[in-house]
């Protein structure tokens, strides 16, 4: 039997497992969405902005593992999605964007509402197709859920013009597919690991240093037992938070330019650092020449070899995926006879709980002003770190990572490479049809809420008990910092002026609404928000307006150069 | 220093814009591209004339095999390779030049391929060197018009890039 090009689409999604898609309607996908209308396998979540579709499904994938699918009309709706895209890539999240496109007799006349998609995803998908002919429209949809899940993952946009969506094609899902040119390499390479092996249990300061590819990899179990047998420190970048559980001794908090004292000292003065799944960016080893300085011996596990020498050079490039490599090692472990120096390792962790003692992460308890942090880990209280935690972009992100302390992974959502403002509530909402029993906390400031809030309809429509944590500075307040620390006070633009009175605005979108201005009610506040396990809530904290984000590494310093509070630097220790 | 690169990639739509555009976007050298089908019309080689530091080539490289087109990539300087270009000049034919013309064409085994009253195209292959020093060579004042294919290149030998 012949289907439509959209009942092909429908089809092959279903034959994908995917539970929701994300997205909004317009012309070049009528077609589609009337498909959809017809089928009742998957769910289709109206969004009230296209941008939003793709973060949700973004997070969608984030919290699950599995690939987020949206879907948007050509021209303006394609556009509007390219945020979205761009952020998920920065991450490497796995994700398929379909894009309803002009029919193929108008490509290239500038026909109304074309855009062209595949021109202007390039740069920010990890693959892309324009589909031409409806016999092909299966095949290219099998092939854009394997390139987005395999390998490192990235998404990938499907550019389908409406005619296409009408035209009639025999319909069969290929059951593999098999591409020449796109093979990843996913084992690695034993010589290498034996290599490493050797390396760490020679090493006298070791460090491991995790980041996002081993919550990607869903290698977090055998991270922590790697960690567990060595017994050595373990640090997570903003990417792999709850990738080592954070409660644990052997972790020293996340590393970068606002990361823990302990955490930046250590990777600093290790002497051999196994890196699985991290790239070693500017926000994490600051300057890299500054890095450099101290000889050390790198070990880098990667599903990437682009991310393997980029910045850093290494020493052991390990190209594979982080499970099968970690799987090896551990093998490797238990078969040797060697065993870490304890007097080596004894002296470390001195070194390590020297650092420790400081408390880089102190704040204020007694200020009769809200303190952000307290806020955060209140919340870490009351949710009993079970929460799914989303979070938008500035200062109110870092107090998220610093405080809240994730012990598994995929509990943390943010949008670490691009920096995306406004992604926290989309990104809540994913989680949220994701897990619809579980606690989903939003993390956000005044200015990040603000860019995508029209989504409050759709947690509406959708009955969505989010609950967001609105840390209201009155200040894009990392914007403001960095103005405070390297422009001499000049606060240009980076007040909020004119704020929504939020507790209205929520209710007017059918909502509870909270301001908390007193410390000492956070706590009962956020019990009263949780407790409404059905309800979402939007809690407007109103925080001390110029508090800032420590410690701090400059832009372009070195790692040991951070900045602890006011004016404090390591020196002056 | 100066690199060939070679790659096998799908005959797609769209395929060179990508290579294209990564060298672009990563703020990659590029000094010429050449590109065009081979005997199995689903592949395409292109060959790159790139430079940069090792760490750069290095990451050229390996971003080239990250695109889902490429199939296989491989660095011509990493072995012996022939690399070879097509120029056409078109130069002044009048006076002291017509003779001159002939004979630098000869002493660089060109071939005037075309003789108009004023002015003769020379065809001249060779490495992109060779090329350049023959420009060099000429009276500048000569040189009406040049159009240069870029350089394509070949292992030698053993050295074989196929599927
Ligand atoms: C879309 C976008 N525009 C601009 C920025 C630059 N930026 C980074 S943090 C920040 C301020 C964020 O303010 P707010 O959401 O109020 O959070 P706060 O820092 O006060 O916690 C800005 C403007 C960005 N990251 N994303």
């Amino acid at each position: 039997m012949e289907l439509s090009g959209a009942e092909i689409i429908t089809r092959c999604l279903q034959e994908e497992k995917i539970k929701f898609v994300f997205g909004y309607p317009g012309g070049a996908v009528l077609d589609i969405y009337d498909a959809i209308f017809k089928q009742d396998y998957f769910k289709h979540i109206l969004v009230r902005h296209e941008q939003a579709a793709v973060h949700a499904a973004d997070a969608y994938s984030r919290s699950t593992g599995l690939v987020g699918v949206a879907l948007v009309t050509s021209g303006p709706g394609a556009t509007n999605a390219i945020t979205g895209i761009a952020t998920a890539y920065m991450d490497s999240i796995p994700m398929v964007v379909i894009s309803g496109q002009v029919s193929t007799p108008g490509i290239g006349m500038d026909a109304f509402q074309e855009v062209d998609m595949v021109g202007i995803t390039r740069p920010c998908v990890k693959h892309n197709f324009l589909v031409k002919d409806v016999n092909e429209l299966a095949s290219t949809i099998k092939k854009a859920f394997y390139i987005a899940a395999s390998g490192r993952p990235g998404p990938v946009v499907i550019d389908i013009p409406k005619d296409i969506t009408q035209f009639k094609a025999k319909f069969s899902y290929p059951k593999t597919v098999a591409m020449r040119s796109y093979n990843p390499v996913l084992k690695g390479h034993s010589g290498q690991i034996k290599k490493a092996i050797k390396l760490l249990l020679e090493a006298k300061r070791p460090m491991i240093y995790t980041g996002g590819g081993v919550v990607l990899g869903d290698a977090s179990a055998l991270l922590v037992k790697l960690v567990k047998k060595l017994g050595y420190p373990v640090t997570n970048t903003l990417m792999g938070l709850g990738g080592y559980p954070a409660t644990d001794e052997q972790f020293l908090g996340m590393l970068g330019m606002h990361g823990t004292l302990e955490a930046n000292m250590a990777m600093q003065q290790s002497d051999v650092i196994l890196a699985v799944g991290a790239r070693f960016d500017d926000r994490v080893v600051g300057n890299p020449a500054h890095f450099l300085n101290q000889p050390r011996t790198i070990i880098h596990i990667d599903v990437d070899p682009s991310s393997i020498s980029k910045r850093v050079k290494v020493d052991v490039p390990i190209v594979g995926d982080v499970k099968n490599v970690l799987t090896d090692m551990l093998a490797l472990l238990d078969e040797s006879d060697k065993t870490p120096s304890e007097s080596a390792l004894k002296a470390w962790w001195q070194l390590i709980n020297g650092w420790r003692k400081e408390k880089c992460l102190e704040f204020d308890r007694s200020s009769d002003i809200i303190k952000p942090q307290d806020v955060i880990e209140k919340l870490w209280q009351v949710t009993k770190g079970e929460a799914f935690v989303t979070s938008d972009v500035g200062q109110h992100q870092m107090w998220a990572a610093q405080y809240y302390k994730f012990d598994k992974p995929r509990r943390w959502i943010n949008s670490g490479g691009l920096g995306t403002m406004g992604v926290g509530l989309p990104y809540a909402m994913g989680v949220q049809l994701a897990h619809p029993e579980a606690q989903v906390a939003c993390i956000t400031g005044e200015g990040s809420i603000q860019m995508n809030i029209q989504e409050l309809s759709t947690c509406n429509q959708f009955h969505l008990p989010i609950k967001v944590i609105l840390l209201n500075n009155r200040y894009l307040g990392m914007v403001r910092q960095w103005q405070q620390f390297f422009y001499e006070n000049r606060y240009s633009e980076s007040y909020m002026d004119s704020l929504p009175d939020f507790v209205k605005l929520a209710e007017s979108y059918g909502h509870v609404g909270m301001k908390i201005e007193n410390p000492a009610d956070i706590e009962g506040a956020l019990k009263e928000a949780f407790a409404l396990k059905d309800r979402f809530v939007f809690m407007n904290f109103i925080t001390d307006q110029k508090e800032n984000v420590f410690p701090m590494v400059p832009n372009g310093k070195g790692l040991s150069e951070l900045i602890l509070a006011e004016r404090i630097t390591v020196e002056d220790l | 220093m100066k690199h060939l690169i070679s790659l096998l990639m799908e005959n797609e739509a769209g395929a060179l814009s990508r290579v294209a555009g990564l060298f672009s976007a990563r703020g990659y050298n590029i000094e010429s591209l050449t590109v065009a089908p081979t005997e199995d019309p689903t592949l395409s080689r292109m060959t790159i004339v790139t430079s940069g530091s090792e760490e750069v080539i290095e990451q050229i490289i390996k971003q080239l095999n990250k695109l889902v087109d490429v199939v296989k990539v491989l660095d011509l300087n990493d072995g012996r390779f022939i690399e070879r270009e097509l120029m056409l000049v078109k130069v002044k034919a009048t006076g002291v030049f017509r003779d001159e013309m002939q004979r630098m064409c000869e002493i660089f085994r060109g071939r005037i391929i075309d003789v108009a009253d004023n002015s003769y195209i020379i065809e001249l292959t060779g490495s992109g060197s060779k090329l350049d020093a023959f420009l060099d060579a000429i009276d500048k004042t000569a040189i009406l018009e040049t159009v240069r294919t870029g350089a394509s290149g070949i292992g030698r030998g053993e050295r074989i890039l196929k599927l």
